[in-house]
């Protein structure tokens, strides 16, 4: 999977998690917990869609870097394998 | 013949606007379903029926704004024959304004009686509100049945001008504010308020989380607040002086351990659901009730028990926000418990200084009903249950 297909599942995602609010509008290095006010609820199911979407493993442990939409997709990125439904 | 009437889903809800019937006549119902939907303050709410049977006629069309008690539907019970009566007119919105009498079965409603000059329709709680507040209701505008001055109307009145209701989802957030503005005023005036604060060691709690959800997928992973929600409800267990009502008579302990947990809506605004049972459930049910309550408080789809029944509240600032929140207690609970952000500190533990993961615990409480050395005993409760987070 390319990182611009990635990019727009990440953005997508984020428009589910955070209706009102236009992900694609903010800083793609900003804290986007901050940018978007998502709370620890919102960011589980963030990682859940992009888990159940993408079929990447994204251990608790790796939750910093997907912080920011740029990580996010650097993140993904680097995992094999990926675009299979888990 | 049982009657479902407009409930009470809040100190301050004087009245509601039915927005549609989800159950007809000659559908069985069972205690919990969901009933009507009934546009509110909080939004619209699922109206859950008390009693099994079978919806015998709606006395109630949607669009009508009626007061709070007002029956809305009968329920005819196991064996009970329906009512071979001609039926009674549905009350429409205009026919809506006077208050329903409370016998049942119920007539519709008469037309609202004439005042007497110079005194305004108001409701009681209007009323004894304006004196308060020293206003007088003549001239004053009201958006009750029937142009009733409300509790709102004099709260608006004695504010500045409310904003523009917003628009978007289901939820108007102006009318929230309203809602939050009206019992938080009564909450400060009447309740005399104590204070504690005590740190708790997450430590063990968060090595716990870290090792069940590294096993786990994302959709079965827990949140710590699960663990904190559930360390309260066991506390209040052993200190039941902190779970209830503080009414007319007095404390009125709950019958149960429903939390109500704080949650914030993005734009401004919050709602307080219950988790019922909340000491019985397990940390996978709890996670699973906590994920469904923040999805339909935001969209504005809670269900009536949710918003009537918390006997306590808990809220929990999270991985972001500031270490310490004192809460105000929603009336008529007599507590509310605050979680402020973790935060890694030095913490002195068998006589070294170590590094420890910390988040200040707070308690408000009532004090007619506790005195801080009872909160104090409670908080090290929640913070025992804490430090046995396998048991929780």
């Amino acid at each position: 999977m390319k990182p611009d297909e990635i990019r727009r599942v990440v953005l997508e995602e984020l428009s589910n998690i955070a209706p009102e609010t236009d992900p694609a509008g903010i800083d793609p290095g900003a804290d986007l917990r901050e940018a978007l006010d998502i709370d620890s609820m919102d960011f589980l199911n963030f990682i859940t869609a992009l888990h159940k979407r993408l079929g990447a493993a994204i251990p608790e442990t790796d939750y910093p870097k997907l912080f920011t939409i740029d990580d996010a997709v650097d993140y993904l990125a680097s995992k094999r394998g990926l675009g299979r439904p888990g | 013949m049982g009657t479902f009437s407009m409930p009470s889903l809040g100190a301050d809800m004087e009245a509601g606007t039915l927005v549609e019937w989800l159950k007809h006549p000659g559908d069985r119902v069972e205690r919990g379903d969901i009933v009507a939907v009934v546009e509110t303050q909080k939004g619209a709410i699922e109206v859950e029926v008390f009693e099994a049977g079978v919806i015998d006629r709606l006395l109630v069309e949607p669009g009508t704004t009626v007061p709070v008690g007002t029956p809305m539907a009968l329920v005819r019970g196991p064996g009970e024959e329906a009512i071979e009566a001609p039926a009674p007119e549905l009350v429409s919105a205009e026919a809506a304004a006077a208050p329903a009498p409370s016998v049942h079965p119920a007539p519709p409603p008469s037309a609202p009686a004439a005042e007497a000059p110079g005194r305004p329709r108001a409701s009681p709680a209007a009323r004894r509100f304006a004196r308060e507040r020293g206003l007088d209701l003549v001239g004053m505008t009201g958006t009750g049945p029937g142009g009733a001055v409300v509790s709102a109307d004099i709260e608006r009145s004695a504010a500045s001008p409310a904003p523009a209701p917003h628009p978007t989802r289901g939820l108007d957030l102006a009318e929230m504010r309203r809602a939050i503005a009206a019992a938080m005023a009564r909450s400060k005036r009447e309740i005399p308020h104590y204070y504690l604060s005590t740190t708790i060691d997450l430590t063990r709690a968060h090595a716990y989380l870290e090792r069940i959800n590294a096993e786990r997928q994302p959709a079965d992973r827990l949140l710590l607040p699960v663990l904190q929600l559930k360390a309260v409800a066991l506390a209040l267990r052993r200190m039941p002086e902190f779970n209830g009502f503080h009414t007319a008579d007095g404390f009125q302990p709950g019958t149960g351990i429903h939390v109500g947990t704080a949650i914030a809506i993005r734009g401004g605004g919050l709602a307080t659901p219950a988790i019922h049972d909340t000491d019985r459930l397990s940390l996978d049910a709890l996670m699973a009730h906590l994920r469904d309550l923040v999805a339909r408080t935001r969209v504005g789809r809670l269900r009536s028990s949710e918003l009537s029944d918390a006997t306590i509240t808990v809220t929990s600032l999270g991985d972001r926000g500031v270490e310490s929140v004192f809460g105000v207690i929603y009336p008529p609970q007599v507590a509310i418990v605050g979680f402020g952000k973790p935060v890694e500190r030095p913490w002195v533990a068998e006589g070294r200084v170590v590094i420890r993961l910390l988040t200040t615990t707070t308690l408000a409480a009532d004090h007619r009903v506790s005195d801080g050395h009872k909160g104090g005993l409670f908080l090290a409760e929640i913070d025992r249950h804490l430090q046995e987070p396998e048991k929780l």
